[in-house]
């Protein structure tokens, strides 16, 4: 990975070989939260104040998925100058029970998706600022071999 | 907990929809008027306004029942603005009904007026890291469509939706649309035509997402007896349903990047859109079965489908058959969006959900003219407002 590259968010995902999604979860009542939760717990009936940092799932199935064939307005940052297409899908987490959105790895599109297919976790250029790559969490599709 | 006392819908008033980017209160202020004029009240008699707020037109949005209540005119009456996303207008009429119920005030007016940009609905300007509904535009490119294209895509892959089931729905409101004088767009379309226009997020086209429009809609709420003396049989508001989610909320909502985990607290029976219109139905003591009409949020053509559910019109799975038997459809068994909905109105974000109440006030009294469901007893708003506020009202003669 070029040393000019940067992660778009501070502290959401690892950048090494075989990324993790970064959350927290409660001490007190196991809760995992994506992003990151600190302060209190959400869970009403528990009143943790404590979080310890966890690595989530890096493999799921998709729970369901489209594309953006418009360039989304500005605070999105387009990647180069005419837009793209991208596909977005939303990714259920079976030990974390939890479903997590993210961008489709570039070169995949809604073609290559089905409801239930299973996906993992990469780390790709989003944008450039000055020179800087600056680096988001993705789903990949995951070939499976029959 | 008993039903509470109705209060009444004593008038209602709407300035059309369309796009012209005037001040979004001169809409306000028209709206207001329309509604005094039909209740039958001067202003100076009205001692309380809600407002639903605006976030695109500075300080006079963030005030706007301030701001529609000076240009009327101050009179001293209270003010309150209420912001609630989608669902501000309820948040507001919430408000007024709760005040009125009280016994603190006998009229009330409340107000949502909206003037838009065109395209996506964007977060406003500056640099926000710890805000969401920035965060998933800078961090994702997911913009409200994209939200609406994975509920449509779900309905698809767990139900055998087509894309044919949802262009009809388009069909359909344009069709009850078609004679509303409020209504910006006024034009029959073709299944083919909707198929024909372009893809904005897959599985949903251009014609299957609403528009963002300028707009405004006022309704005059009273006392029971404050209406008796005015109108015999005034319609009547039975239940507002602004519940939030519980915990876990497992179903993805927009402006999130993720669900609630599910890991350590069971899901709720009701999922958060189920029981927005349960609260309703709980507080009236009516059910879906007596429904004369719906006014349902349609952002998207799918989406008017998961809400046929979400209210109790059908069981899951069973919607597009509701649709493709003609159940929805003025003339049918319980017609939905006979306003012709989002889909002929495009949205006025504060204006939406008090333009509901305008639709079905029209519909009970037989004044919905080109449009109207005959013999309509009883009706139901529902919507939904982005950081989980649910919106609805039932409505009855």
């Amino acid at each position: 990975m070029s040393t000019t590259a940067v992660p778009a968010v501070e502290g959401w995902f690892t950048t090494d070989a075989e990324p993790h999604l970064l959350g927290t979860r409660c001490t007190t009542c196991g809760t995992v939260f994506f992003p990151r939760a600190s302060g209190f717990c959400r869970n009403p009936d528990c009143r943790g104040r404590e979080f310890e940092d966890v690595e989530l799932s890096r493999t799921g199935t998709v729970w369901s998925y489209t594309d953006a064939q418009y360039q989304p307005p500005p605070p999105y940052l387009p990647p180069s100058d005419g837009h793209e297409p991208f596909a977005i899908a939303a990714v259920e987490l079976a030990a974390e029970q939890v479903v997590i959105l993210g961008q489709v790895a570039k070169g995949y599109g809604v073609d290559d998706l089905s409801v239930g297919a299973a996906v993992e976790l990469v780390v790709e250029p989003l944008y450039e600022v000055d020179g800087v790559e600056h680096l988001m969490y993705r789903w990949k599709p995951v070939q499976v071999t029959s | 907990m008993t039903a509470p006392e109705s209060v009444a819908v004593l008038g209602v008033g709407m300035h059309e929809w369309g796009k012209w980017g005037r001040p979004f209160h001169e809409y306000g202020v028209d709206a207001a008027l329309a509604a005094l004029d039909d209740a039958g009240v001067a202003w100076g008699d009205v001692q309380f306004v809600a407002g639903g707020e605006t976030v695109r037109n500075g300080y006079p949005g963030y005030v706007a029942a301030a701001t529609i209540t000076q240009a009327l005119g101050w009179n001293g009456a209270r003010v309150a603005t209420c912001y609630a996303a989608c669902a501000s207008g309820v948040t507001a009429l919430d408000a007024a009904r709760a005040r009125i119920l009280a016994g603190l005030c006998d009229v009330a007016l409340v107000v949502g007026a909206d003037t838009t940009p065109k395209g996506f609905l964007a977060p406003v300007a500056g640099e926000r890291w710890d805000d969401p509904d920035w965060l998933r535009f800078r961090l994702l490119g997911a913009t409200n469509p994209t939200y609406f294209a994975l509920y449509a895509r779900r309905r698809m892959d767990l139900y055998g939706a087509t894309d044919a089931d949802f262009a009809k729905v388009k069909v359909k409101n344009a069709r009850h649309g078609l004679h509303n004088p409020n209504a910006r767009y006024r034009k029959e379309v073709t299944e083919d035509e909707v198929l024909a226009s372009p893809m904005v997020a897959d599985p949903l086209r251009l014609l299957e997402i609403c528009a963002t429009s300028d707009g405004a809609a006022a309704v005059v709420l009273t006392s029971m007896d404050f209406a008796r003396k005015r109108a015999p049989s005034p319609v009547r508001i039975r239940a507002v349903s602004t519940v939030t989610p519980r915990f876990p909320n497992t179903v993805i909502e927009m402006p999130n990047f993720s669900t609630d985990s599910a890991a350590a607290l069971a899901p709720p029976e009701l999922t958060f859109r189920d029981s927005i219109a349960a609260a309703a139905y709980e507080e009236a003591g009516i059910g879906p079965d007596e429904l004369s009409l719906a006014e349902v949020y349609d952002l998207s053509t799918a989406l008017e489908l998961d809400w046929y559910e979400n209210i109790g019109l059908c069981k899951p799975g069973e919607a597009e058959k509701l649709l493709n038997d003609g159940d929805t459809t003025i003339g049918g068994r319980v017609p939905v969006n006979p306003s012709g909905g989002l889909a002929c109105f495009g949205e006025a974000v504060p204006a939406q959900a008090i333009a509901q109440i305008c639709e079905v006030t029209w519909q009970l009294r037989g004044q919905a003219a080109g449009r109207q469901v005959e013999g309509a007893t009883a009706g139901l708003t529902v919507n939904q407002g982005l950081f989980g506020h649910g919106s609805a009202v039932l409505l009855t003669t």
